[in-house]
């Protein structure tokens, strides 16, 4: 990702920010100008609280470059609280205690190893849910 | 709309072609195409290519291919719409003969992995998703059709190993086509051992990615009857888009864009999913057979790794799919796949198919994906006795 790929779009990586349609309510993340459920005009902003559960999920033993050195890792379609699926990494997890459903939350991490233009990647990934993993 | 129909058909194999330029494949397969067809200047060239500017540093080739193969001063262009991008220019040259703006029209697929390292193929291949929000987070275009396969086991109960059939089906009919990459059967238990790329995805539930060129001529009905070619006509032809990202879609188990463009090119054809004699699917990993299947309504959601299980994929199946060995045992250049499956179509619609030879077949479909289900290009081919 180049700088100003990464510039303008750090409010969704540091803090989950979506937007909210105001026609009809859905919460979107990423967000984007116009809602894909109803095609109204979509441009209130939303945060989203960050919990969510386990979708599906995969276990990459040959990555792609620039994270060649993070394999193998756990990636997954997390369904958040709100609604929408995203995409991200799994973390702070034994691959084998990953399954469908797990209730997991949104914990901000360094990307990858070194990036374009020496920029340092920082964004969200996603752990076990601590609350609900004590209680 | 004009009636339209194939009337030559050309193709290289599939395989690390290191002494051959991108540009030369394409001129192969465009030049096998015209001799087969008997057509020496089309009027229009279309180009599907995928990774030409990322792995050959290669841009503009609807003008070098055009310029290379002999036909300098044509109208010429490259399509790109992913690992679809050769259904993309079938598209093409069938709306431009069909709407009139020209009467015959070249389409060729080329792809050339191998100028490329693997990690560089990887990357590029990556970048049919969607690159703000799926690659950045490390996902290889291999993961999220993982996600899409662990996700429809979990839904419908099936185990890693009931999706064999899908490869051995594709192996098996690969091994008897002399323009396959892998020309060696598997067996169940070669399945069940593969390594795992990204769980629940193995080295054997994905295509074999290389190099290779594929190119159909396309011209009027009434052209080919004047000529006298084997005529196969495109009874429909139909494209349709759904989300890039999987994770925008409401249901990442309904390939809908499969389901509309397979719909809409029946309904051109006049027929049903019931009619289609035989599929050439867009089998780039076995969960996106599965997928295809089921959107296109020859098995119910759910139950297209069933209809595998079963057997009826095979050649002595219900509706043989890859029965040439489909891109995941002829190979899968990506941008050119789309062209090997009408070409492979037409072969067994002309009865050219060697012994991979379906009998007594008429209507075959074909079937490509850019992208995991982002951009879905059918067709439907008659053969006209
Ligand atoms: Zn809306």
């Amino acid at each position: 990702m180049s700088i100003p790929m990464y510039w303008r779009t750090s409010h969704q990586r540091l803090a989950l920010t979506g937007e909210v349609c105001p026609t009809c309510e859905a919460k979107l993340f990423p967000p984007r100008d116009i809602c894909p459920h109803c095609n109204s005009p979509a441009k209130t902003r939303f945060d989203f609280c960050g919990r969510g559960t386990v979708y599906s999920y995969s276990l990459v033993n040959v990555a792609p470059r620039g994270f060649e050195r993070c394999a193998p890792y756990v990636v997954a379609l997390v369904a958040l609280e709100e609604g929408p699926l995203l995409t991200a990494q799994l973390t702070e997890t034994d691959p084998q205690d990953v399954f469908i459903g797990m209730p997991v939350e949104m914990v901000t991490r360094r990307m990858r190893e070194g990036s374009e233009q020496g920029l340092i990647e920082y964004g969200y990934k996603f752990r076990p849910c601590m609350e609900r993993a004590e209680a | 709309m004009r009636d339209v129909a194939i009337i030559g058909i050309g193709q290289t194999p599939v395989s690390e072609h290191w002494d051959i330029s991108l540009c030369d494949l394409a001129v192969q397969a465009v030049k096998a195409a015209l001799l087969d067809a008997g057509i020496e200047r089309p009027e229009m060239l279309f180009v599907g290519n995928m990774l030409s500017a990322a792995l050959s540093r290669q841009q503009n080739l609807g003008a070098l291919v055009a310029d290379h193969a002999g036909l300098r001063g044509i109208e010429a262009y490259k399509v790109e719409t992913a690992c679809g991008s050769g259904a993309a220019a079938v598209r093409m040259a069938y709306m431009a003969v069909a709407g009139g703006a020209c009467d015959v029209a070249v389409a060729c697929g080329v792809e050339k992995m191998t100028d490329g390292t693997p990690e560089e193929a990887t990357a590029a291949l990556a970048e049919a998703a969607d690159a703000l929000y799926e690659a950045t987070h490390g996902l290889s275009f291999v993961a999220i059709n993982a996600l899409l396969m662990q996700r429809y086991m979990f839904e419908y109960g099936y185990r890693h190993e009931d999706f064999g059939p899908f490869s051995i089906n594709a192996h098996e009919n690969a091994s008897t086509n002399p323009n396959a990459m892998f020309r060696r059967p598997i067996t169940r238990e070669q399945f069940v051992r593969s390594r795992p790329i990204a769980d629940p995805i193995t080295l054997l539930d994905s295509s074999g990615i290389g190099d290779g060129s594929a190119a159909v001529v396309i011209a009027t009905g009434e052209l080919a009857t004047r000529l006298g070619r084997p005529v196969v006509r495109i009874a429909g032809s139909a494209g349709a888009t759904d989300s890039v990202a999987v994770h925008d879609r409401r249901e990442p188990l309904f390939f809908s864009a499969a389901h509309t463009s397979s719909q809409r090119a029946l309904a051109q054809a006049g027929v049903t999913a019931a009619d289609i004699d035989f599929a050439e699917l867009h089998d780039a990993f076995s969960i996106t057979a599965a997928l295809s299947l089921e959107a296109c309504g020859f098995a119910p959601r759910g139950k297209g790794v069933a209809l595998a299980l079963g057997g009826e994929i095979s050649r002595q199946g219900r509706l043989p799919i890859s029965t040439l060995g489909g891109l995941k045992a002829r190979g899968h250049p990506v941008g050119a796949s789309g062209v090997y499956q009408v070409v492979e179509a037409v072969q067994q619609l002309r009865g050219q198919a060697g012994s991979n030879q379906l009998p007594g077949c008429r209507l075959g479909m074909t079937q490509s994906i850019g992208g995991s289900g982002a951009n879905i290009i059918t067709h439907i081919l008659e053969r006209i006795s």
